[in-house]
Order: structure tokens, then C-alpha cells, then sequence
């Protein structure tokens, strides 16, 4: 392994035998391909999004990733170990953050899961002290430490979370919908401590998300999966351009008027009539500027809103225009 | 920056993948640690846990009561004395109980397999079966020990056996290896629950049910009950064969005399068998995850 191929995932793959009862006794059995042959190299240092819309292949992705799940197929390491072989030799490497369930100890303070993994981990006294003293400082752990894990809230449990995950020193962090079900305030805290752990101590970091601004604002590099295929790796602006994504604009006119003409720019339609509102589609490349210039000039415009297009519908298209082809 | 990396990798640097026996080493640990976490938990609310183990003792203790209830109207059960039923109860009971301190929480993994936080003892780097094993640890389970012990030592006192070095040997014997086999028993409860969620009511079935039934003389059972329990699960070995040999009692099923020392071979043999299960069970859930 050399830090250009950290993570490396070869024609992975992951079969699901699927038994669904169709009756008294009866059962029909089914394949599920929740993987279907993924390959692509993260290098050392590097901050990947992992999209997809649900069911699409992330979590169980995630779960050969550290080892807790078998792949059926193809060939994959971490930092050059076979995670389903020796999960536990690799467990000393990897943090994991699952957003929907937590690593603490349900019913304990918050320090008393830290000094079992202290343990548990075999972490040198001193490395354990300093790197909790600064998940604790960035995270604003301090007043929580004593709280049992149970009566934290979902925003705090989470930084809780994370500040396990990280303990041990792990070359690569896994987070699983780090940001789902956060407040604006935790979502952007949480963000911020990830850019500078991954700036600062070069971590391999690769999230799962359905927030596009959690991978607009950290990374650089964007995976998208779709029934269990690797559609899109590159940049996040990219995926625009390929998905030909479209922003909304939403218009409030004076009064109810027919649908906004623009004859000058095909590439704009209105898509919904309600009322004096107008919904009109535009290309997510393009400036909103000029367009509600024209708009401005030509009807009675009272308000507006830009709509970003959110990452189900970017994935929907790019389906739909990868099986075109 | 470069300061940072480099105290990393001494942080970083795992041990040597284990072997099969220092995987045992590295469970045991784990188990400790994760137990003295909870000990010390439950020390912090020091009236709850006096309250819940004499409740747990109470609750336990009350299986004897019924015994002693019945023996207010009989003088003998299935043959058998008070005091030569209260060996039964008291070794079973105690077997039961260590093994339920132990290793009660196993019942627990259902649920987590249910709603997925299994997965987050996957990813750590201590074996599985001593997370499980551990977790939420029960110190209030010394009551059923309690009440097990206090039952035995009337038993021992009130009994007149003509005690042999072999016959005293047999006691601790009993106790130990009945505690093994129940534990093992538990295992493979729990290794069930990967397929079936709900197995811990089944299993339960076996342990809890397991050890009333041990607490009664095997004549008082059908002859077939008793062919099951000394061939197929082999609870008869817990108590009833050891209690019996103490007693100079006659086995059921016509069993050479010997068989009384047969428990730490069966309790070794029990234990293969739950470290299979529990090992393909779990190979199982990874490899789907459900």
C-alpha cells in the first residue's frame, strides 16, 4: 500500500439473499445486489462524500469498509488490511461515526465511555489526555462529560460521537450521516472540527450524507452510488454539469398572470403556475442574475427565491441520463 | 505538523493479530474492563443496587418458599426430603446464578441485532462475545447467588451424608462445572438470536426453565423429560447427577455411578459446541447483516 491507494476497492461487491414469505410455508428467495461491483482509491489525507439516495448501496459500502460486513466479491483494503479478515487488527486504524445509532455507552456519563476506550484501545496515557482536552475544547464537550449518553441531545450525542470515534488516533474516519437530524448551529460546528482534523492531522475522512452543503463545504471529491453502482467520482461542480441539474427560481408577481415568457432564453421554462407565484427551471450553471433582471423588467415582481436542486433529484437525472446511453 | 504524525503511528500501531488463545487473553480484558465500568456505575447509586439485589434475592428466594409450601403438606417428593431437595435446589440455583451474573446479559442481542447497534461492537477492536457478554452488567444478580448459597448451607447442615473426600470434592465440582454448563447454554441462546430475534424467549425456556426444573428430584419428571435433559441438553449433569452422588441416591435412567463425575468433561464439551455456534452466527450476520 503506498498513500496514494489508502482506501482501494476492486469490482467490490455484496449479495443479499432476500427470503420474503409469499405464503403459508412458501418462500421466494431473491437476490439483491446491494454492491455491485464499486472500485475506486482514496489517497491517504483525502475528504470524499459518499452520496446516493436511500438504499443505494452507501451504508452496506461503509460496512465492508470496517469490516463489519463480508463483501461477496472483488477485492478491498484499508491502509493494506482485508477489513472482513481482521477487523479487529484494523478497528485500531478506523473511526467510526454512525449518525442514527450511537458508539457511547448508552446509560453512562460521557466520561465513562472515553475512559473505556482509553482501555479498550490500549491508547498511551498522555495521547489519550491530549486528544480528548481538544475534542473536548472544540467540540464544547466540557459541561457534558458527567451527563449519562441517554439524556444528550441528538446534536450533542454526536459530537460525543465523534470525539470517541477519534480517541485512538485513527488514519481514516468513516462518518455515516454525521449531520442528519442536526440544528443549523451543530451542523456547522460539527463541519468545522471535521475541516480542521482532516487540515490539521491529515485524516482520511469519508462521509455519507443527504446534506449537499455538508460535501460543498468539505469536500473535494464527491462518490455518487446508485443501486449499488458507482455513477459519478469526481468534483462536486461537476456533478451539476453531468446530472444537468436545474435550479428553481420562485417568483411572486403582483397578481395572477400567464406563465412568464422569456423568448430570448430557451433554456428557462416555468414548471408550476399557483396563483401570482411562478416556478421557473433554469440550468444550475447559470447565473440567476441576468434572468431576474429580464424578470424584474418585464412583469410586476413583488418577491423571489433561488431553490438549490437538492441531491435526489441531481442523482435522479443522472440516472436517467446514464441509461440513456 | 510532523511532530503530530509520528507520535501517531506509535499511537496507532496495533498488536500482533491474535492467535486463538490470546483472542481468549484479549476477551477476558475486555470483559474485565467493560464490567468495571459497570461496577463502578452501579456503585455510584449505592441504595438502588442494595434494593434491587435483596429484590432480586426476594424474587428468587421465593421458588423455595413454594418448595417449602409443599412440603407443609407432604413429607416426601418424588421420594425425596425437604432437606435432600433443598441440595438440589441450592446447587442448581447457585450453578444458575453465577452463570446468570455472568453472562445474563447474552439476551440482550436480539434486540441489538434488531435495531443495528451490533454493528458498533464490530468496529471495535475487542472480540464480540465479551462486549455482548458484558454489557450492562448486573451486579444485582448476587441475589439469586445469595438465596442459592443460603439454601445449599441448610441443605449441608441440616443433611446426614456420610461424607467421603471424593463426596467433597463433588460440591465445588458441581457448582463450577454446572455454572459452565449453563453459560455455554447461554451462548447458544445467543448465537440463535442472530438468525431469530426473538430466540432469547426460547433460550430463556432452557436457563430459567432449565434450572426450576433442576430444583425438583428427576423422579417427580416423565422418564422421556429426563432422557432429554441428560442426553440432549445435558442439564442433568448442572446438578442432579453430582447432588444425587452426594446423596447416595439412585440415578435415573439406570446411569452407571460414575457418570457424577462426568460434569467438567460435559461442561468443556457444551463449550465447543456454543464457540461454534456463536462463531458461525456471527459469520452469519456478516455476511448479511441481518
Amino acid at each position: 500500500m503506498d498513500d496514494m491507494d489508502f482506501i482501494e476497492l476492486d469490482g467490490v461487491e455484496k449479495v443479499f439473499d432476500v427470503r420474503r414469505r409469499t405464503g403459508f410455508m412458501r418462500r421466494e428467495r431473491r437476490e439483491v445486489r446491494a454492491v455491485d461491483g464499486i472500485s475506486f482509491r482514496v489517497p491517504r489525507g483525502e475528504m470524499v462524500g459518499y452520496i446516493g439516495p436511500n438504499g443505494a448501496g452507501k451504508s452496506t459500502t461503509i460496512k465492508m469498509l470496517t469490516g463489519i460486513l463480508t463483501p461477496s466479491g472483488g477485492r478491498l483494503r484499508v491502509a493494506g488490511i482485508d477489513p472482513s479478515r481482521e477487523r479487529t487488527k484494523l478497528a485500531h486504524r478506523i473511526g467510526v461515526v454512525f449518525g442514527q445509532r450511537t458508539t457511547l455507552w448508552w446509560d453512562l456519563p460521557l466520561r465513562d465511555s472515553y475512559r473505556l476506550m482509553h482501555r479498550m484501545y490500549r491508547i498511551p496515557d498522555s495521547r489519550f489526555r491530549e486528544n480528548l482536552d481538544r475534542c473536548v475544547e472544540l467540540l464544547d464537550l466540557g459541561p457534558l462529560l458527567e451527563v449519562p449518553v441517554r439524556q444528550l441531545s441528538l446534536g450533542q450525542r454526536m459530537r460525543g460521537d465523534i470525539a470517541a470515534a477519534l480517541l485512538h488516533d485513527p488514519e481514516v474516519l468513516y462518518l455515516d450521516e454525521p449531520t442528519i437530524g442536526l440544528d443549523v448551529v451543530s451542523k456547522a460546528k460539527v463541519r468545522g472540527f471535521l475541516r480542521d482534523l482532516n487540515a490539521e492531522r491529515s485524516t482520511t475522512v469519508l462521509l455519507t450524507t443527504h446534506d449537499l452543503t455538508d460535501i460543498e463545504q468539505l469536500c473535494k471529491r464527491v462518490m455518487v452510488i446508485d443501486h449499488g453502482r458507482l455513477v459519478y467520482d469526481g468534483a462536486l461542480a461537476g456533478l451539476h454539469e453531468v446530472g444537468e441539474s436545474e435550479r428553481t427560481l420562485v417568483v411572486d408577481l403582483e397578481r395572477e398572470l400567464p406563465p412568464i415568457e422569456l423568448g430570448s432564453e430557451p433554456s428557462v421554462r416555468v414548471v408550476k403556475v399557483e396563483g401570482p407565484r411562478q416556478w421557473l427551471a433554469f440550468p444550475a450553471a447559470a447565473s440567476a442574475a441576468p434572468l431576474v433582471a429580464r424578470i424584474a423588467a418585464d412583469y410586476p415582481l413583488v418577491d423571489l427565491s433561488v431553490r438549490e436542486p437538492d441531491i435526489e433529484s441531481v442523482i435522479a437525472r443522472m440516472y436517467v441520463s446514464d441509461s440513456a446511453h | 505538523m510532523a511532530e503530530v504524525r509520528e507520535e501517531r503511528v506509535v499511537a496507532a500501531v496495533p498488536e500482533t493479530p491474535f492467535g486463538e488463545r490470546s483472542r481468549l487473553v484479549e476477551g477476558v480484558r475486555a470483559y474485565g474492563l467493560i464490567v468495571a465500568m459497570w461496577l463502578r456505575s452501579t456503585m455510584a447509586y449505592r441504595a438502588s443496587f442494595v434494593m434491587t439485589a435483596v429484590g432480586n434475592f426476594v424474587a428468587t428466594g421465593f421458588d423455595f418458599v413454594t418448595i417449602m409450601l409443599m412440603f407443609a403438606h407432604v413429607d416426601v417428593l418424588g421420594g425425596f426430603t425437604l432437606q435432600e431437595v433443598a441440595l438440589l435446589y441450592g446447587a442448581s440455583a447457585t450453578a444458575f446464578g453465577l452463570s446468570d451474573l455472568v453472562l445474563g446479559s447474552m439476551d440482550r442481542l436480539g434486540r441489538r441485532v434488531r435495531d443495528g447497534t451490533l454493528d458498533t461492537l464490530l468496529v471495535r477492536p475487542v472480540p464480540v462475545l465479551a462486549q455482548v457478554a458484558a454489557d450492562r452488567f448486573a451486579l444485582r444478580r448476587l441475589g439469586r447467588i445469595t438465596q442459592g448459597l443460603l439454601v445449599l448451607g441448610y441443605a449441608l447442615l441440616a443433611l446426614d451424608i456420610a461424607w467421603t473426600p471424593l463426596k467433597v470434592v463433588m460440591l465445588p465440582l458441581m457448582v463450577l462445572s454446572g455454572a459452565a454448563i449453563f453459560g455455554a447454554v447461554f451462548v447458544v441462546g445467543a448465537a440463535f438470536q442472530f438468525y431469530a430475534q426473538d430466540a432469547s424467549e426460547v433460550q430463556n425456556a432452557f436457563t430459567y426453565g432449565g434450572t426450576t426444573l433442576l430444583q425438583y428430584p428427576p423422579s417427580v419428571f416423565a422418564k422421556d423429560l429426563v432422557r432429554g435433559v441428560t442426553f440432549v441438553v445435558p442439564l442433568a449433569f448442572v446438578s442432579w447427577l453430582p447432588a444425587l452422588y452426594v446423596l447416595g441416591r439412585d440415578y435415573p435412567l439406570d446411569l452407571p455411578r460414575w457418570v457424577a463425575f462426568l460434569p467438567p468433561l460435559v461442561a468443556v464439551g457444551c463449550w465447543v459446541i456454543a464457540g461454534l455456534a456463536w462463531r458461525t452466527g456471527l459469520r452469519a450476520y456478516r455476511s448479511t447483516g441481518s
